[in-house]
């Protein structure tokens, strides 16, 4: 059976774990940019806390998926929650990091030129330092979700939603005829989404930043 | 001991800015870099401060709207206290102008100027007309800048876009921390001497900072050298740091050739200008000939329809019928504002043919020339003070000798 014939008979079922992939991938990312700007504007001006925040999201980065996912077993159970929460702790790291190197670079003499004028703190921040700092940030929001995709599929060990039950389910079933098919169905969708995402964020970097600073 | 407590012209009355007892010590530093500093700011000056790269001069301005907030002593400005003040506030009173320009990258122009008018909540249609005659002030035209971001601008009309957002709100005091100091020297001496103009007429009270003494004397109406700790060496007018330093600190820092530097302080309008003979561009020979013939020059200028100058033709030249008026003869590329110092002037015109410089207004317009001679007998004049000043000391010196053996 190939995999067109696949696709053909269980598109609809398909379509279905993609959007619900997806949406797992929506809502981490949402959260992993809410906290990873956060944290990143937070400790961007002290040395301490910053150097903190960037070894805390890199070591979540280099735990193993398969170790997180049946780690939050424990206290979290199966579902959509101990997907949600590995995957929210893997998307951070880029956001931080490229929260605190776009604030960090913003010029100087532009941030002293707009503390000159009485603009203050919160002014300074939100008017000049965070729209300077955009471009970076919402590249790190696109690396992260680009990362989160991959990593979303291995949420079916704990029971999460997604593609990644078709590719269990055919794993388990190695040596009957959709097998092969039904693995290859799952990745290709996984890689449609990625794609998707990666063009959404194109799309969105060039919409929302200002003209003045565009390459 | 230099004076820092009765600037002239102050009438008496409440000066813009005082400076108490201030001083700063940075965290970790045993020496202050600003050691007890007592200084009085008349409204509507120029103040330069200048002195030797760490003695605290960008300190002191940045103290004075407190973005380096003062360990001791008070800021006193138009009669009111505002070392305790809100310092937000406090900046939004007094522009703010450094090196770098430090425009927002992000915003258009007129965005940029906007910014502390917006902050202080004027309406739109009040915001945008000062944008607009702001930067007709500053020489760039609104309707070709408004909507640009600073990217498109070249250093000079950053500088300028610069100026105007810290004069949007109309604040009595501005403060500038090397303005001029990252441009080419040919536009630098161009903004400097529009800003002189624009200085006539908005009388804003100025502190500026800059390492350059030439700058200092161009642009000070008053001038503070200061050493290191922001201790002021001394305080005066340029013409009197010139002629009498008050100590060698001061001679050293001004270095050799103040007499010549006094050329810096002359300017183009206090001379006596000389007709030199000129023709509209549509003029036929014979009538520039007519002209030319009329004076005891060896050209004539010609004069577009604006009366700018166009170019300057010998007698000579007026025989070549081959190309129209406006394309024989020599270029007029020697051209100066009344506000220019004679020392601009003298550049210019070591470059023309003529040796002599056509002085226009700020339209352009063609109103006398200042020619090689009128510059070389100040010289002279200004070498035969300076002569007469060191024999006279060496007089004394040679008198206290003479007392003591």
């Amino acid at each position: 059976m190939s995999v067109f014939d696949y696709l053909g008979r269980q598109g609809d079922r398909l379509f279905g774990l993609a959007i619900e992939h997806f949406l797992i991938v929506l809502v981490s990312v949402s959260i992993s940019t809410v906290v990873g700007v956060a944290l990143g504007i937070l400790t961007y001006r002290t040395n301490g806390p910053r150097r903190a925040a960037l070894a805390t999201t890199g070591i979540f980065l280099t735990i193993p998926s398969f170790a997180l996912f049946g780690l939050l077993i424990g206290p979290l159970g199966l579902g959509t929650t101990p997907a949600v929460v590995a995957l929210v702790m893997y998307g951070l790291l880029p956001i931080v990091r490229n929260t605190i190197v776009g604030l960090r670079s913003v010029d100087s003499a532009v941030v002293e030129s707009a503390q000159g004028m009485g603009m203050g703190r919160y002014r300074r921040l939100f008017r000049i330092e965070l729209p300077l700092a955009w471009p970076v940030i919402i590249t790190g929001i696109r690396v992260s979700a680009v990362i989160i995709v991959g990593i979303a599929a291995i949420a079916a060990v704990v029971n999460g939603p997604g593609l990644g039950k078709d590719i269990f389910r055919a794993l388990a079933r190695v040596g009957t005829p959709t097998a092969v098919p039904q693995a290859i169905s799952a990745v290709l969708g996984i890689i449609a989404i990625a794609i998707l995402i990666d063009l959404f964020f194109v799309l969105v970097l060039r919409l929302t930043t200002s003209r003045g600073i565009r390459a | 001991m230099p004076d820092v407590t009765t600037p002239s012209g102050g009438n008496g009355a409440e000066p813009m800015i005082r400076l108490q007892d201030l001083s700063k010590v940075f965290p970790g530093q045993a020496k202050p870099a600003v050691d007890s500093l007592d200084m009085t700011i008349a409204a509507g000056e120029i103040v330069v401060l200048v002195g030797p790269s760490g003695c605290g001069k960008t300190t002191t301005m940045r103290l004075i709207n407190r973005l380096i907030e003062p360990t001791s002593g008070r800021i006193i400005l138009e009669g009111e206290d505002v070392t305790k003040v809100n310092p937000d506030r406090l900046r939004r009173r007094i522009g703010y102008v450094i090196q770098q320009v430090g425009l927002f990258p992000h915003h258009t122009i007129a965005d940029n100027i906007a910014t502390v008018p917006r902050m202080l909540g004027w309406d739109d249609k009040r915001i945008r007309a000062r944008v607009d005659e702001l930067l007709a002030m500053v020489g760039l035209e609104p309707a070709t800048y408004r909507s640009r971001y600073p990217k498109h601008l070249s250093g000079g009309q950053r500088q300028r876009a610069g100026v105007a957002r810290a004069l949007s709100a109309d604040p009595s005091v501005m403060l500038m921390d090397e303005p001029f100091g990252a441009i080419d020297p040919i536009t630098r001496d161009r903004l400097q001497n529009e800003f002189l103009r624009l200085q006539e007429t908005i009388r804003k009270t100025i502190i500026f900072v800059t390492h350059d003494i030439d700058e200092a004397i161009k642009m000070g109406d008053r001038i503070a050298i200061l050493r290191e700790g922001s201790k002021i060496a001394q305080y005066d007018t340029p013409e009197r740091i010139l002629t009498a330093p008050a100590d060698d600190f001061v001679a050293d820092f001004i270095g050799a050739g103040a007499s010549l530097k006094r050329l810096g302080l002359t300017r183009v309008r206090d001379v006596e200008l000389v007709q030199w003979p000129t023709a509209p561009r549509g003029a036929s020979r014979p009538e520039v000939l007519e002209a030319l013939r009329g004076s005891d020059k060896g050209a004539v200028l010609i004069l577009d329809e604006q009366r700018r100058p166009v170019r300057w033709v010998s007698a000579r030249e007026i025989q070549r019928e081959d190309l129209p008026l406006s394309e024989i003869g020599l270029p007029s590329d020697a051209v100066v504002q009344p506000q220019a110092t004679l020392a601009d002037a003298l550049n210019e015109m070591l470059a023309s043919r003529f040796g002599c410089a056509a002085v226009v207004d700020g339209s352009g317009a063609y109103l006398g020339s200042v020619e090689f001679g009128t510059v070389s007998a100040i010289i002279q004049e200004l070498r035969r003070d300076a002569r007469e000043q060191s024999r006279a000391a060496a007089d004394e010196l040679h008198a206290a000798q003479a007392a003591r053996s």
